[in-house]
């Protein structure tokens, strides 16, 4: 009796939740990626989910847009039942997703991504006619700037990942999933991509924010949920919460968010960079001129947005690469583009690199773990005898290295693809660590990783700096550049603003020279 | 490849023979059709290929042939590289064998020269799967295309060598002289004999032993080594490689002259074996079938030793089905192997979704004990 009057009064007013989630479940194997999970999302919010990575948020959002089907549960798109088969299910009911990576092609224009799919019957040129007044006036109703005959692959990141919004609200999207947004953009764009993603909201868009960030959550949502291990941990108003008490639930512990670390002690130089280049094979110099020396016993940072030379550095610096222009020298051996270096070689003058990219290229993902550990390494007289290798010694070795390193599941015959992200990223380390370096170069430490491995990650590199360890850090978070170096350079359009000792600068004028204004005229600026 | 979720026994086993039992189950329908007792021919042709004398030894020759080009698919295949050249290869191997046999021999010692040949055999191969390996590596030109081509060539070169200067005086076919002073591999017969056992007359030789070296060591080379190591990074991740500084168009060249040398090898037992002269067509699409071979044998020495037998007992049994039924032809016995090699081949991941479904929800039935 009570059921149904509730029935009749759902039928009859609009439910005031979006989105709701009632007791989803889902299982990979023996792996419980949701348990038990329920959400309820109100219409018109920004609506934040975090969580560590392998906490089940990704799982839980392609269950949302029809990518994955739970294996039970229900879920309710304006308080009724919907079954998602496929994405399209989803979008039909006005659910969109914007992937952390983007799902575009490359060659297209903007326009043709945006309606890719839905581009009408034969006769392109009408279909694309109608559309752009379409998108003409999403654009202006919701500020989202985009040159819609521009080719994707020339814009920059911020730019694709409007194209991704718009190709969702073109769809008709009411709710808009937004994966990890901020993970690729500079601090610029992440303020624009709030402000476009406040302008949804003032026009009535519900939006479902995934983020390990603590601060993006403090600034945007309305409400948010935490998950932790597979299980939603805490749904609250983020008006009522701290960021402190937010990362307690994520870890289950507390965690200092920002450490302060003291300065090294620095020793000789260790490595240093004369004039470097590189054009790549566009023609375009990617890096101009790099000059800077690196001492033992000192981190330094590299700061910058993404995308202004700094993968190159770590490129050429690791033997990748060989510069185009320039040198660099390690212990009086010079290096140029004729005096060819190879990683091989690097390795042997004890020069480790974590790279940028664990996925590509820090591990091989099909791999055991046990063999991921040992790439590049592979020819260590510990591993094997001759032209063979021990696979029991390498096992031994690689358990030993995960039991170091907290990497979890300790098993060294697990697939590394299998590992979460903060685990896989202490793989690497570990790797890059256990050959004892003289310098390391290391390249986004911490991107995609969860709290608990960050501070682990962090910790470690400051052991290796104090041990006389000359470091070299790119990072894009300049809260972990600020934390950790003992100097910082700051690269813009592959040339370098200036290099400044932490003591002496403030994240302003990092940030002025972030956007291509060199160190003296941005001292002169301050005064 | 795409990641299997299932146990890695239904992978390695249960997919395969379930495959095969399809293929044999469309097969039977097939001959019931034409009015032939499925199950008669199938005894006919197991009968033929293990029981009647010599039939196993037939069985173990062609098997022999097919573990050398199946090896050199599987081999190319850790490096994410498609060696369909293998018929080329065989065929240079053959000539390879000719050149060393026919200029060393009576010169040097009998078992010199049939080394050297054996060697031959390995580095013509190796020369027709590097040319393709480098146009890869230096030029992007795709391992498939090059590869086709590079059949095409060695069958021509192949009909102009031995209609040409190879030919052999006063006869009409294209064909050299036989090898002399005693250069070839024994069979296996011929040594029972002389120890006194009789097993009836086959092809089969020491090439055999070889074969099941050569294996042995690619699971040395692909597991066990440096080499084998950084082959199977760089097939999985180019991009891993390069940070590693393995130099992927290094690997490429490497594995595809390893990966032609075991194709040519493939002559020892034809040239070497039986023929003890160099032919042409003698690799009558064996190069081809190795494809099939590493795909069912999933890139492993052992998986395609099985494989190779399996395909050996369908050569050697499909002829005996061809000589005891009218109805059934030689075509028809071609249409069974196309059709093992279109499930296990082709369709080969085709139960996967449904082995998964089964599979998963079996240990989702047994996780509530474990909570």
């Amino acid at each position: 009796m009570k059921k149904k009057i509730l029935e009749q009064k759902n039928g009859g007013q609009k439910s005031p939740f979006a989105v709701s989630l009632k007791s989803i479940c889902k299982s990979f194997g023996p792996v419980r990626a949701n348990d038990e999970i329920c959400l309820n999302v109100s219409s018109g919010t920004i609506h934040g989910i975090i969580g560590e990575n392998g906490a089940g948020k990704s799982t839980l959002m392609s269950i949302l847009y029809g990518f994955y089907q739970p294996d039970s549960g229900d879920i309710q798109v304006d308080g009724k039942a919907a079954i998602f088969k496929q994405p399209s299910d989803a979008i039909r009911l006005g659910i969109g997703m914007v992937h952390q990576h983007f799902m575009l092609v490359p060659n297209f224009t903007a326009l043709e991504n945006i309606i890719l799919g839905s581009e009408g019957k034969m006769g392109l040129k009408n279909g694309l006619q109608n559309a752009k007044l379409k998108l003409e006036e999403l654009k202006s109703t919701y500020g989202l700037e985009v040159d819609l005959d521009n080719v994707t692959e020339d814009l920059p990141v911020g730019i694709q990942q409007r194209i991704e919004i718009l190709k969702a609200l073109y769809r008709g999207a009411r709710v808009l999933i937004l994966d990890e947004p901020t993970g690729v953009l500079t601090p610029q764009e992440t303020d624009q991509l709030f402000e476009i993603l406040l302008a949804l909201k003032s026009e009535g868009v519900t939006i479902l924010l995934i983020t390990h960030k603590l601060h993006e959550i403090m600034a945007i949502t309305d409400e948010v949920s935490v998950m932790r291990q597979g299980k939603m941990v805490a749904n609250t108003l983020t008006k009522k919460t701290s960021p402190e008490w937010l990362a307690e639930q994520m870890v289950g512990r507390s965690v200092l968010v920002n450490t302060k670390y003291e300065s090294g002690k620095v020793g000789s130089v260790a490595l240093s960079a004369d004039g470097i280049g590189v054009t790549d094979k566009r023609g375009f110099d990617s890096l101009k001129n790099a000059t800077f020396e690196l001492r033992s016993g000192e981190i330094l940072g590299i700061a910058g947005i993404a995308g202004n030379g700094q993968s190159e550095l770590l490129s050429v610096l690791s033997g990748i690469t060989p510069p185009s222009r320039g040198n660099f020298r390690i212990n009086d051996k010079i290096f140029d583009s004729k005096n060819h270096c190879s990683p091989g070689l690097m390795r042997e003058l004890g020069l480790s690199h974590v790279p940028e990219d664990r996925h590509a290229e820090g591990l091989v993902l099909p791999f055991q773990a046990f063999e991921s550990v040992i790439l590049g390494y592979e020819k260590n007289p510990s591993f094997g005898t001759g032209f063979f290798t021990k696979p029991e010694q390498i096992q031994a070795h690689c358990a030993r290295l995960q039991d170091s390193f907290d990497v979890r599941p300790q098993n060294p015959t697990l697939i590394s693809s299998q590992f979460s992200g903060g685990n896989q990223q202490k793989l690497v380390l570990s790797r890059e660590i256990s050959s004892a370096p003289k310098i390391l170069l290391v390249g986004q430490p911490t991107r995609g990783v969860d709290i608990g491995a960050i501070e682990f990650i962090h910790k470690t590199l400051i052991k290796m700096r104090d041990s006389g360890c000359a470091i070299l850090l790119v990072s894009v978070e300049l809260e972990e550049i600020l934390s950790l170096s003992d100097r910082i350079l700051v690269m813009n359009s592959g040339e370098i603003m200036g290099i400044v000792s932490k003591a002496n600068t403030t994240k302003a004028m990092l940030g002025k020279m972030m956007a291509g204004i060199p160190l003296e005229k941005a001292i002169e600026e301050k005064n | 490849m795409q990641a299997s979720r299932l146990p890695r026994y239904v992978d390695i086993c249960v997919i395969p023979i379930l495959n095969l039992l399809t293929a044999l189950f469309v097969a039977g329908i097939i001959i019931a059709i034409i009015g032939e007792n499925p199950f008669t021919a199938l005894s006919v042709m197991l009968k033929g290929a293990f029981v009647y004398k010599g039939g196993l030894g037939y069985t173990l020759f062609y098997t022999t042939n097919f573990i050398f080009t199946g090896l050199a698919v599987a081999v190319a295949f850790h490096a994410m590289l498609f060696n369909i050249g293998g018929e080329g290869q065989a065929a240079m191997g053959g000539l390879g064998i000719g050149l060393v046999a026919l200029s060393l021999g009576g010169i040097l010692p009998v078992l010199v020269v049939i080394a050297l040949a054996i060697l031959g055999s390995a580095l013509f191969g190796a020369i027709w799967g590097f040319i393709p390996g480098y146009l890869q590596a230096k030029r992007g030109s795709h391992i498939v295309i090059t590869t086709i081509m590079f059949n095409f060539i060695a069958s021509a070169i192949m009909v102009w060598l031995l209609a040409g200067m190879l030919m052999a005086p006063n006869q009409m076919s294209p064909e050299t002289i036989s090898f002399q002073n005693g250069v070839m591999l024994w069979q296996f017969h011929d040594i029972l004999n002389r120890l006194g056992f009789d097993i009836g007359r086959s092809p089969l030789n020491l090439s055999f032993v070889l074969a099941l070296i050569c294996c042995f060591l690619v699971w040395l080379l692909i597991w066990r080594t440096h080499l084998g190591y950084r082959i199977r990074a760089t097939g999985f991740s180019p991009k891993a490689s390069t940070y590693a500084g393995y130099q992927p168009e290094t690997i490429i060249i490497i594995t595809m002259a390893i990966s032609g040398a075991l194709a040519g090898m493939m002559a020892v037992n034809e040239i070497l074996g039986v023929q003890h002269r160099v032919i042409l067509n003698f690799t009558s699409g064996y190069g081809f079938t190795g494809i099939a071979v590493a795909l069912m044998g999933r890139n492993h020495p052992l998986g395609i030793i099985f494989a190779s037998l399996l395909f050996g007992a369908l050569f050697q049994g499909g002829a005996e089905l061809d000589f005891e039924f009218q109805t059934i032809t030689r075509d028809m016995v071609v249409m069974i192997q196309g059709l093992i090699i279109l499930f296990s081949g082709a369709l080969a991941y085709m139960f996967n979704p449904m082995l998964e479904k089964l599979f998963l929800n079996e240990e989702r039935l047994k996780e509530p004990n474990n909570d």
